[in-house]
């Protein structure tokens, strides 16, 4: 047990820095993801990190993968997060890719893998509907098999950025007399299929990432079911699993940490002095940045141990504190920036736009940012199903 | 002691609450901050002719003679209903600085003009290096003559854009931040030298960074003693802080009542999710935190008459509740409600975002709990 890195390590961490130094675009450097337009700032740097064969660290060498070991995809996560590169949308890398190479046929990766890897096919996830939230087993959506198509009608929800989807994997019900959780199916559907209906939802900092999709008597081959019909369920919590253990955004908080100092250090406290050496807010950033110290080394952790092939309920702890934590830097960057949290500045970043925008540049998007958080402990399973899964899964409640 | 409101109090509830329900549904209300103007004259003039805008003034003015109760009650009711009017900004506010710092001349020239709903006011005291310290003041007035040449910059000053006449305050003597030498100044918007840039805020109000360049101001446009206007900004923000107390908790009320309600209709597993133990210990905190403010706004508002020491205790112990309170209640009504909570579409985000500025309005809970800490 120990936390050296090997010098074979630290040259890798230089391989990578200078990597990013020399190829960040400059369209989308500094900007964060609600600052982006269009499709374009998304996939700018998923492209880059592509033709390096960087851009699925988490794959099987075979498929596409770097064969990095856990420090060195640690290293790569630390490094990405200090120099503020853009997220990889995780619907196509992170999702549905693990769930074809693991459950699909050998034509199906053969199509799907090589266009989710160059970013050219763009994926949303069609698990939410209406009614099916939490409880997301008591899914409606339905397809009906005629020769060789399914029927699918009905609508999911929150499903982030279709608007520039190519593709949607859905899970829809195949078997309705079946026990809720056995006749679920795993189906890939074309965004461009007749009767596909995208429709986007406003959130509460005004900001448009998440849609609701109408799916009305959409006609889809079978070659598009992954596995077996009615065994989606097990490939949903698979990738359910998946999306959890990313979710904790352990280096992209540690980046946001050192953000807030340098508010902080900006700030005065009314008294002439800086903010950083008021010691109500010095004790609430230390406090933040020992929990997320104690997050790091649990993600450390749970990613040796998933190299041993352990893919648990332990993810569950890294997304109730990771978003926690999360959470509070947003609530501490509010606060710091005290009356300049005021002032709606959706036009900050459109260096064309003529709109006023007050304040300092560190304060545009602080309250949005907050509120736009708020989220986090809501998707993904929110952090009261995550809750029920430890007390069950863990403790045997 | 005595908790019950007097018939003529419950009468100007009921008109209060009469006109939110009617006039100021969530739709109306989210026209009205989408519209070019940001308020609705109309609503205003309605204002004036329910007596509202003379609640707090003395009856030789016309006013209602009322008192901190009638003030919280209307506070209350218009926190139900979201209401963007500038009623703090030019009665509590304005009004206040008038009542407790005006002259008989500047009462006279005002306070009708408000009663009538003709004169709309703002304060203009944050600075952007002066945090949540009064006394941190860069802005300027010189004397000149008789009167006074302002210079400097006031930010996020909330309603100015509506507003006919600011509330400023100046240095006069001293440095930056020595609690001598403040003073406030009337400055009509219309005073060459007096620019203003406009922006809306992220609970659907409008605002202002406003420069003065300057400033031309008479002897007559002085508020109070020169040079002594510390302890008449706090006296007035400090009714201040308890009428947003009062609109917090109306909010507060929306956000639970509308909670509880979807958690018993909401079903998942089954079952309506208010069936749960875990989402029902968060409705009962969610409750007793609303309660506790309703106590504390109370608390406050009869406090508002007592000795300043007191006075200040009481808005800084109000102040932290209402921060602490307004947090955890939307917060977790935006978690209960789940994805629904985090639209635009629905209420529930507008009142957590109301709720949410509130607490940065004239200091958040830290700096009133190292307030409350310091006095006595």
């Amino acid at each position: 047990m120990n936390l050296d890195f090997t010098p074979a390590d630290e040259a890798f961490r230089k391989e990578v820095r200078s990597f990013i130094a020399e190829h960040l675009p400059s369209q989308v450097k500094g900007k964060s993801r609600n600052q982006y337009e269009g499709r374009q700032d998304f996939m700018a740097w998923h492209r880059i990190l592509y033709n390096k064969g960087w851009i699925a660290p988490s794959w099987p060498k075979q498929y596409g993968g770097t064969g990095w070991t856990a420090t060195q995809k640690y290293i790569f996560g630390e490094e990405c997060a200090a120099a503020d590169t853009p997220l990889i949308m995780p619907f196509g890398v992170a999702m549905v890719g693990p769930v074809i190479y693991t459950f699909a046929n050998e034509e199906q990766k053969k199509e799907h893998l090589p266009k989710i890897l160059s970013g050219e096919r763009w994926w949303c996830q069609g698990y939410s509907e209406p009614g099916s939230g939490s409880d997301l087993a008591s899914l409606k959506t339905r397809a009906v098999r005629e020769g060789d198509h399914y029927i699918v009608n009905g609508q999911k929800t929150w499903t982030t950025l279709a608007q520039y989807a190519d593709w949607i994997f859905c899970l829809v019900r195949t078997d309705p007399a079946a026990k809720q959780q056995e006749g679920i199916s795993f189906l890939l559907v074309d965004m461009q299929t007749p009767g596909v209906t995208v429709r986007p939802i406003i959130t509460l900092d005004g900001g448009h990432e998440v849609n609701e999709v109408f799916l009305d008597n959409v006609k889809v081959p079978v070659k598009n079911l992954i596995g077996k019909e009615n065994e989606g369920w097990t490939y949903a919590k698979f990738l359910l699993g998946h999306e959890r253990a990313g979710i904790a955004g352990v280096a992209r908080s540690k980046r946001g940490v050192e953000r807030l100092k340098k508010i902080v250090e900006a700030e005065q406290d009314g008294g002439g002095k800086k903010l950083i050496d008021d010691p109500a807010f010095a004790r609430n950033i230390a406090e933040l940045e020992i929990d997320l110290l104690s997050l790091e080394f649990t993600e450390l952790r749970t990613l040796s141990n998933e190299s041993k092939g352990g893919h648990g309920p332990e993810a569950s702890i890294l997304k109730i504190k990771g978003t926690d934590i999360q959470q509070r830097l947003t609530e501490l960057t509010l606060e710091a920036i005290a009356y300049y949290g005021n002032p709606y500045r959706p036009f900050a970043h459109d260096k064309t736009s003529n709109e006023y925008v007050p304040g300092p540049d560190y304060s545009h998007g602080a309250a949005q940012n907050y509120f736009l958080t708020r989220r986090t402990s809501i998707y993904g399973g929110s952090n009261e199903i995550q809750r029920n899964i430890i007390a069950k899964m863990v403790l045997g409640l | 002691m005595d908790f019950s409101f007097t018939e003529e109090q419950t009468l100007l509830r009921n008109s209060v609450q009469k006109f939110v329900q009617n006039d100021y549904t969530f739709e109306s209300r989210r026209a009205i901050a989408k519209s070019e103007a940001g308020w609705k004259r109309e609503n205003w003039q309605t204002f004036a002719d329910l007596g509202l805008l003379g609640a707090p003034f003395a009856e030789d003015f016309g006013g209602l003679g009322g008192g901190p109760v009638e003030t919280m009650i209307i506070m209350e009711e218009f926190g139900r209903g979201l209401v963007i009017e500038p009623y703090l900004g030019t009665v509590v506010l304005g009004g206040g600085f008038l009542r407790h710092g005006g002259t008989q001349a500047q009462k006279q020239k005002f306070i009708p003009e408000i009663i009538e709903g003709k004169r709309v006011l703002a304060f203009a005291f944050a600075e952007p290096q002066g945090r949540y310290n009064f006394a941190d003041v860069a802005v300027t007035a010189k004397k000149a003559g008789a009167g006074y040449t302002l210079n400097g910059h006031k930010a996020v000053v909330v309603g100015a854009p509506w507003a006919d006449t600011l509330v400023v305050t100046a240095r006069t003597t001293g440095g930056q931040r020595d609690e001598k030498g403040v003073s406030v100044f009337l400055v009509d918007k219309k005073t060459k030298g007096v620019s203003t840039r406009d922006y809306p805020t992220v609970d659907g109000l409008r605002a202002s960074e406003v420069t003065f360049e300057n400033v031309a101001l008479g002897a007559d446009a002085l508020v109070g003693q020169e040079g002594n206007g510390l302890a008449l900004v706090e006296q007035v923000t400090d009714e201040g802080i308890a009428a947003l107390s009062a609109e917090a908790i109306g909010g507060m009320k929306v956000l639970n009542d509308a909670t509880v309600e979807y958690c018993k209709t909401r079903k998942q597993f089954g079952v309506p999710i208010g069936k749960f133990q875990v989402l029902q210990h968060r409705m009962v905190d969610m409750f007793m935190s609303y309660e506790q403010s309703v106590s504390i706004t109370y608390m406050v508002t009869l406090k508002l008459g007592e000795s300043a020491a007191e006075r200040k205790k009481a808005a800084s112990a109000a102040k932290v509740q209402i921060g602490k309170a307004g947090r955890f209640i939307g917060q977790n009504a935006v978690q209960l409600h789940g994805g629904m909570g985090m639209t635009d579409e629905l209420n529930v985000g507008h009142y957590f975002k109301r709720l949410t500025m509130i607490d940065t309005m004239f200091g958040n809970v830290d700096h009133h709990l190292k307030r409350y800490a310091s006095l006595d």
